[in-house]
């Protein structure tokens, strides 16, 4: 773990503490499995996330993906009854689709990750809105689909199984983003894609695959948040999701630049995020602020990470400078 | 080794510095340094990379002060300059990266944010007096080109042009001249050093520096040599010499250079052939090349002759609009420099920074890069794996680093080339292309690099070695390729190497 992320742990504990003390319904058993349920549910989209960010690209349409296939898999299981296994396969494959075209369109035609993923969030929405006509998709009364309730929603030994899944996947995803040849590839893109070309590694297919990992991530929690709300207004679900996943990696210490990172930082960052989120509404701050306690936080953040580094290559030039008075030879 | 010339010392230094030091932590970057720029002087300063020519700059430009010394500029002592202390006692710089606004015309760039104004409140620009003040500026210069050209249509003499112009325009009385001639054509340095004598005759003070020995031979009245920090010794106008230069540069002769042992090495089946390729920038010049095993084919020409965008062709990153590649005999088509990179054509980058090592990557990481997977099980990368491949080079190649984990962003650019190199002779090299593989690289490290690219052709491999440095090629090639606009203008055995054929070549005539 380095020091950032281990500073980030802290000023997670920190907050946890003084939550606590001021409302100890913090600790409640009940609130705990709440809050992890949502940070397995957001922590699986910035992971997506956070692998198209290394490559220095962004994905703004992570929100309508959610919307449009958690609309698509609950159209699919309660309205045309494919079996859920079935419908799973389908969304996760129109993930990875999603994924391949934005990376086909980035690195083929050599179109911003920013203006594609844009265009995305745009027609995402309006496909969602305009399969369900604008209605509320949502299971009809009685119907029940245990196995997948349990696997999405349900708990094992109290604790919730999406977040289960997320330590699983955060496991998985840590070993290829940093000890895989894949995952040295995506930072060697990240910090200069010309060299890693010029190293003969194919840069193009690399960060294809960072989008498709991204998509197939984001149908995936598509279907974890489908099942957690149960039904999906397409207009307003999953509105500003990108942003969330965004700024979980920016807190977790990404840069926006590319090449910089670590899975366990993106996995914090959406601890503090949702913590946060259940500081306002147990601390009784109007949920209205919500937003800006958040953007609050994640400046300050980035603010005190900034001048850390500041300060400390400060420190390094005042130690050298010492050690040439002293005396040592200088190279 | 002092100069003596009683001709120049009566008169007072313009500028003197004396013993003048000045330290970055952990560096002593100038030490006890003293010297004298007398009116209407040519000094040429050289010095490895390293040596204090860029501090001693600053310190000149008032960008930093001297830790101990004193500066005297026309009879007045200082401790350090300021930017503008620097600029009103006249002293001038024409930087190598040119500080010109491409989209104004010359004399909008020469007098910028001191334009000549009209009366009324809008201030618009008075162009006509504008003219008028530019046009005796250029003349001084030399130029062939009016105030009203547009920067982005001159050559890049000419754009140097419109820097001293502007130097003189604020009066200057010492014109610095940091590597003028680095990027220049030939024919178009020979037009600098005609200016460079004009200022001279005004008796305006140059300093040029250059690690180009022949123009400094050329031009300078003194040459002033820097090494480590300190003076190295001054030479005076009749000492000026190639080998005096390098011996107080490197504090001691340079083995005499590398002959080619044997006169007629048998020449190898050839490795990488062209046949008709076509360049994405002279898509209408066909070229035909061979680059045989075993030998150093150097390719030489004038800057945008069109050497890079060929090697960027044989190692993939641009495609061919014609004709075709073969390797060892057998046609080769490459999508992109991974192809090339299988097939065991590796490039040695022009721009080291830009594409030929991640700064930010350790050594060990760089090297592994182009071969990752044979450092890993189960495509899981092995640190070990990646260290012993790195130890080895760095142990054959004498990389200087504390270690192979070493970010290669904190290394001199000699040991950064070498950790280019590394990465590609860890594979099993067939063509190597390098291209400028000793720019910006001290004459130590060159030397080493030079052995190394004759140790690969040893080996069997077909090194294609593009500089433009002409005691480069016509001492390290076997062969001569020689490059004009685009196309292969002639190619020259042993016997036929001289400075005289390359030049006829490169500029597009017959060698003698």
């Amino acid at each position: 773990m380095s020091k950032k992320d281990l500073g980030l742990l802290i000023l997670i504990l920190v907050v946890g503490a003084i939550v606590a003390i001021i409302n100890p319904r913090f600790l409640l058993p009940i609130n705990l499995a709440n809050t992890s349920n949502l940070i397995g549910l957001f922590g699986i989209l910035s992971i997506g996330q956070a692998f198209v960010i290394i490559t220095g690209g962004i994905e703004l349409s992570v929100g309508s993906v959610v919307a449009l296939l958690g609309t698509l898999f609950i159209d699919f299981i309660a309205v045309r009854e494919l079996d859920w296994p079935l419908a799973f396969v389908l969304i996760i494959a129109l993930g990875a689709i999603i994924g391949l075209v934005h990376g086909w369109l980035i690195t083929r035609l050599k179109l911003q990750p920013f203006v594609v993923t844009l265009c995305g969030l745009l027609i995402y929405r309006g496909v969602a809105r305009f399969y369900t006509a604008d209605g509320t998709a949502g299971f009809a009364f009685g119907q029940n689909f245990p196995e997948l309730e349990f696997l999405t929603a349900g708990r094992s030994w109290g604790v919730p199984n999406s977040f289960i899944a997320l330590i699983v996947i955060a496991i998985v995803m840590w070993v290829v983003l940093h000890r895989s040849v894949f995952g040295r590839y995506l930072y060697a893109i990240g910090k200069n894609e010309e060299a890693a070309k010029y190293s003969g590694i194919r840069t193009g297919r690399i960060v294809m695959t960072a989008y498709v990992i991204c998509g197939v991530l984001t149908a995936l929690s598509a279907i974890y948040f489908a099942m957690y709300t149960r039904s999906i207004s397409p207009a307003s679900h999953g509105q500003f999701y990108e942003l969330y996943a965004i700024a979980a990696a920016v807190l977790g210490g990404f840069s926006l630049r590319g090449g910089e990172g670590s899975l366990i930082g993106v996995i914090l960052g959406t601890v503090l995020l949702q913590e946060l989120q259940n500081l306002v509404n147990l601390l009784g701050i109007p949920s209205s602020l919500n937003f800006a306690v958040m953007g609050g936080v994640i400046l300050i953040g980035v603010l005190v990470d900034q001048q850390w580094g500041v300060f400390r290559a400060r420190r390094l030039m005042v130690d050298a400078a010492r050690k040439n008075i002293a005396g040592a030879p200088a190279e | 080794m002092n100069y003596s010339d009683t001709s120049i010392a009566v008169t007072t230094p313009f500028l003197s510095l004396e013993s003048v030091r000045k330290t970055y932590p952990g560096v002593v970057a100038l030490d006890g340094f003293s010297m004298e720029v007398r009116p209407g002087e040519v000094i040429g300063l050289v010095g490895e990379n390293g040596a204090g020519k860029s501090t001693l700059m600053k310190i000149l430009g008032g960008v930093t002060t001297p830790d101990a010394g004193t500066i005297t500029v026309d009879g007045t002592a200082h401790k350090g300059l300021s930017v503008e202390g620097s600029l009103d006692s006249g002293i001038a710089f024409v930087h190598q990266e040119l500080n010109l606004f491409e989209n104004l015309d010359v004399a909008a760039n020469v007098f910028f944010g001191r334009e000549p104004l009209r009366a009324g409140p809008l201030k618009l620009v008075d162009r006509s007096k504008l003219r008028e003040m530019v046009a005796p500026l250029l003349k001084r210069v030399g130029a062939n080109f009016s105030a009203d050209a547009q920067v982005a249509d001159l050559s890049l003499a000419q754009q140097q042009m419109v820097e001293i112009a502007k130097a003189l325009s604020i009066k200057a009385r010492l014109v610095i001249l940091d590597e003028p001639t680095s990027s220049l054509p030939l024919a178009e340095t020979d037009k600098l050093l005609d200016v460079i004598k004009a200022l001279k005759a005004d008796g305006i003070s140059v300093i040029f520096i250059s690690h180009r020995l022949h123009e400094v031979e050329r031009v300078a009245d003194r040459v002033v040599v820097l090494r480590d920090g300190m003076l190295a010794g001054t030479l005076g106008k009749r000492d000026i010499n190639h080998d005096q230069m390098v011996k107080l540069m490197i504090g001691r002769m340079l083995k005499e250079r590398e002959k080619a042992s044997e006169a007629a090495r048998a020449p190898g089946a050839t490795a990488l052939a062209a046949k008709a390729i076509r360049t994405p920038s002279y898509p209408g010049r066909p070229v035909d090349l061979d680059v045989r095993r075993g030998e150093i084919l150097g390719l030489a020409g004038l800057v945008g002759s069109g050497r890079t965008e060929l090697a960027r062709v044989f190692f993939g990153i641009d495609g061919s609009l014609g004709g075709m590649l073969e390797l060892d005999g057998k046609p080769l088509v490459l999508g992109s420099a991974a192809d090339a990179v299988a097939q065991g054509i590796f490039l040695v980058p022009e721009d080291r920074k830009l594409t030929g090592i991640l700064l930010d990557l350790s050594i060990a990481q760089n090297i592994s890069l182009p071969n990752l997977p044979a450092h890993a099980r189960r495509s899981l990368v092995s640190a070990s794996a990646e260290t012993a491949t790195a130890e080895k080079q760095k142990k054959d190649l004498g990389i200087k680093a504390p270690s192979v984990q070493t970010r290669t962003g904190t290394l001199s650019g000699g040991n950064q080339q070498k950790v280019v190199l590394g990465k590609w002779l860890a594979m099993n090299p067939k063509v190597m292309i390098l291209d400028e593989p000793t720019r910006g690289i001290d004459i130590g490290a060159k030397a080493e690099i030079y052995g190394l690219m004759r140790a690969l052709a040893d080996a069997g491999v077909a090194v294609l070695m593009i500089s433009s440095d002409m005691e480069e090629v016509i001492g390290v090639s076997d062969r001569i390729a020689v490059m004009h606009e685009g196309q292969i203008s002639g190619i020259l055995d042993k016997d036929q190497f001289s400075q005289e054929n390359v030049l006829l070549l490169a500029v597009g005539k017959q060698p003698k």
